[in-house]
């Protein structure tokens, strides 16, 4: 309040300068594009800067990317300028991002997901690329890149393998031997229990763990081709396959660590870690929660057992992450320049050496930095037949976050519930993929 | 808010000395030329007026009115967010879907209904108590009065964060305190669906208590002391005074409480999102409605459908109880 000595209220400026700062935050909040890019991506428009959106907000990963970033712009003068969002924000904008202004190159993953995108218009073929880099890659991963029309979207970075984690100290200690059949497994399980461990550690609270699981057993159970055709809405969910996989499941939930949909995959991680729990299914970023370098060095993985023996153990759950061109990048040319850098070992090298936890996509990457368990991970990914994503992005999104992840902690709250919780997936699966 | 009460929209108003002014007393007739002029709007007053008026009108139509109906009209179509041609019209289907199909709704629509029935049955009558307390001018009421009050201070995210450290199955203060995070012995209270919306719903009480205290006690200063007097004259003891007298001068508050209330309870969303997620058991409709349209490959046409369904039952109770108070209010 402005008082004169008077008493009175002097109203003029002070009203004004306020309508002026209304008017004026209402023209800047006008100007910006609502939801797009922050904001940096205008300064893309010269030919020696490239834009790029990323994902990596995690403080290892960033790093990893600013150094590849780094090498290109040493070898090729363009810069890259980099615009990161956090992980799950950057997955949530991802259709108004990519509809408003993006950047030039963006990170993203492989499989479905990607393809959805393609299908829409959003991004770029990057066939002239592939044509440069297409000797680094193996088939699987060449497969992954395509979009439904036969076009390449996207260049793979890294990739990492789901599997069952293990202590080596705890097999060694109690004599156990690593599973390669089903039942085998469920012996391990049993005896595993008996000398007072957890078998499995399970932690579902973030919903999405558990789909993990179903990958594993469905694709053992029956198959990399029905799985894929399950996974694109074709195959029915009331099937007897798709039963016969959740009869399995069934069968070992007895043996998964107790109250799992209360719990983080991290703190399950750290059961695995103070040796109360013997196994664990989830990807090599579990190591990320051995902190210590001697539990890291005794942490060892085995593939998911054989459950029939014509499917043996030849799928791998290997969810690929990369790049891809948004669909006008304002500076054509130099974002190939990048995609094609970015499809080299060298690039993959320099992440690599920053982050342990994942593998090369490529083949041609050296191998001879890898740490015991990165060895291990590339054998079972090159040595493949197939390769899955993850379920979430084999299949639509939003169907196994709306249906797929609420189904799954009921069917382990409830395993007896299966078959109305199937026919009731099935329904719910139909008018999704209904709509395009 | 405080910038535009010092505002005298009419110019005239200036001219009303200023009660008690001790300031320069000036002649009323050196400054009756003046507030001539002042009567009139100037052009550039006319403009800034419009402003005011049209600017916030604006802003309200646009950012309430047309989105509001604009997400009813989506609710009839599919539409996944990709581009304004990819919108597809289908009438009534989303709804069908939604009743008949989805898992979550109905439990949903349960669990709301819940919140609002726990929340007045529970937190409401313990915050009247704890401000009847607080009114009687106890030894440290203020330090009482902000110890319940703080909850309403902190964010329901950073709420929701907290009890989940507390409920925390393997870690968390209950299940270390007593012993049940043990292999065999597991209370998970926040995935069991028997248990889960009883667990957070602890923690939307022990915030709403405060919330209700406040208003309560907002109400209870406002009683005339002279009410009270004459009560206890006539030989009324405590219980009879604030059953009789007290409570009924509180019908202003009680409304406002049981409005507020049914907002909290239709817009509950943050405590639980961060609690877990919206899991079996804690399902609500605001999270449907998330889970649905936020997103790749957004549903949004479905989305929208469970966010109408939210604003028919909003409707269904705030309305006819507004009617019914405003009306007996111009009555009296």
């Amino acid at each position: 309040m402005h008082h004169t000595p008077s008493g009175l209220f002097v109203p003029g400026p002070s009203r004004r300068t306020l309508l002026r700062g209304i008017g004026g935050a209402a023209a800047l909040g006008a100007a910006v594009p609502l939801l797009s890019a922050c904001g940096d991506s205008d300064s893309g428009t010269d030919a020696k800067t490239v834009t790029l959106g990323s994902n990596s907000s995690d403080a290892v990963p960033k790093k990893a990317f600013a150094e590849i970033y780094a090498a290109f712009t040493k070898k090729t003068g363009i810069k890259v300028d980099v615009n990161t969002k956090d992980h799950n924000t950057f997955q949530e904008q991802i259709n108004s991002y990519l509809q408003g202004t993006p950047d030039d190159v963006f990170t993203w993953f492989a499989g479905y997901r990607m393809q959805f995108f393609a299908g829409k218009g959003l991004a770029s073929p990057i066939d002239d690329v592939w044509q440069k880099i297409g000797s680094n890659f193996p088939d699987a991963m060449k497969q992954l890149s395509k979009g439904a029309d036969g076009k390449y979207y996207f260049v793979p970075l890294y990739t990492y393998p789901w599997a069952m984690f293990y202590r080596k100290s705890v097999f060694k200690e109690h004599g156990y031997e690593v599973p390669t059949t089903w039942a085998q497994f469920i012996a391990l399980c049993k005896q595993m229990q008996k000398d007072g461990l957890v078998p499995i550690a399970f932690g579902d609270k973030d919903a999405w763990p558990a789909l993990g699981t179903f990958d594993q057993i469905n694709f053992r159970t029956n198959g990399y081709d029905f799985h894929v055709e399950l996974m694109a809405g074709k195959a029915s969910w009331t099937d007897a396959k798709v039963r016969a996989t959740f009869d399995n499941w069934a069968e070992i939930l007895p043996y998964h660590q107790e109250g799992s949909t209360g719990r983080t995959w991290q703190d399950a991680a750290q059961t695995l870690v103070s040796k109360k729990a013997g196994m664990y299914l989830l990807g090599t970023f579990v190591g990320q929660q051995f902190t210590n370098a001697t539990d890291l060095a005794d942490l060892d993985f085995f593939a998911f057992p054989e459950i029939d023996p014509s499917y043996g153990q030849d799928t791998v759950e290997a969810p690929t992450d990369g790049f891809m061109l948004s669909k006008s990048p304002k500076n054509k040319a130099g974002s190939v320049q990048l995609l094609e850098f970015l499809g080299t070992p060298e690039a993959e090298q320099i992440y690599l050496k920053a982050d342990p936890n994942v593998v090369a996509a490529s083949t041609t990457a050296d191998t001879s930095s890898y740490s015991a368990l990165q060895k291990k991970a590339y054998e079972m990914i090159s040595g493949a037949k197939n390769l899955t994503q993850f379920m979430d992005r084999d299949s639509r999104p939003d169907f196994t976050s709306t249906v797929m992840q609420p189904a799954l902690q009921k069917f382990i709250r409830d395993p007896k519930g299966i078959d109305s919780l199937l026919s009731s997936i099935e329904r719910q699966k139909k008018t999704i993929f209904a709509s395009s | 808010m405080s910038a535009f009460d010092s505002i005298p929209v009419v110019p005239g108003a200036a001219d009303t000395p200023p009660p008690g002014g001790t300031g320069t007393p000036s002649s009323p007739q050196s400054r009756k030329p003046a507030s001539g002029h002042r009567r009139l709007l100037t052009r550039r007053d006319r403009v800034a007026l419009g402003f005011m008026a049209g600017l916030p009108t604006f802003l309200h139509l646009a950012l309430v009115w047309v989105t509001a109906f604009a997400s009813i009209a989506l609710a009839f179509t599919t539409w996944d967010g990709i581009g304004f041609g990819s919108i597809e019209w289908v009438g009534l289907q989303n709804f069908r879907d939604l009743f008949a199909d989805n898992p979550q709704f109905w439990p949903a629509v349960q669990h709301n209904v819940i919140w609002f029935v726990v929340l007045i049955a529970i937190p409401t009558p313990l915050g009247l108590f704890l401000a009847v307390q607080l009114d009687k001018n106890i030894r440290f009421s203020r330090v009482y009065q902000t110890a319940f009050f703080l909850p309403v201070v902190v964010s329901m995210a950073v709420i929701g964060f907290v009890w989940q450290l507390v409920y925390n199955p393997d870690t968390g203060l209950i299940n270390s305190l007593i012993g049940a995070n043990k292999p065999g012995h597991y209370i998970d209270w926040i995935g069991d669906p028997d248990l889960n919306l009883w667990a957070v719903l602890v923690a939307a009480s022990w915030r709403h208590t405060g919330y209700m205290m406040i208003l309560y006690l907002a109400g209870l200063k406002g009683v005339d002391p002279s009410l009270r007097e004459a009560s206890s004259l006539d030989g009324a003891n405590e219980w009879q005074t604030f059953k009789n007298v007290i409570f009924p001068t509180l019908r202003p508050t009680n409304t406002i409480v049981l409005v507020v209330t049914i907002i909290e309870s239709l817009r509950a969303f943050d405590l639980v999102y961060v609690f877990n997620g919206g899991a079996q058991g804690t399902e609500l409709l605001s999270i449907l409605v998330t889970n649905n349209i936020i997103g790749e490959s957004s549903r949004i046409g479905y989305g929208s459908a469970i966010a109408v369904v939210l604003l028919v039952i909003s409707l269904v109770v705030i309305i006819p109880y507004l009617i019914s108070t405003f009306r007996k209010e111009r009555r009296a």
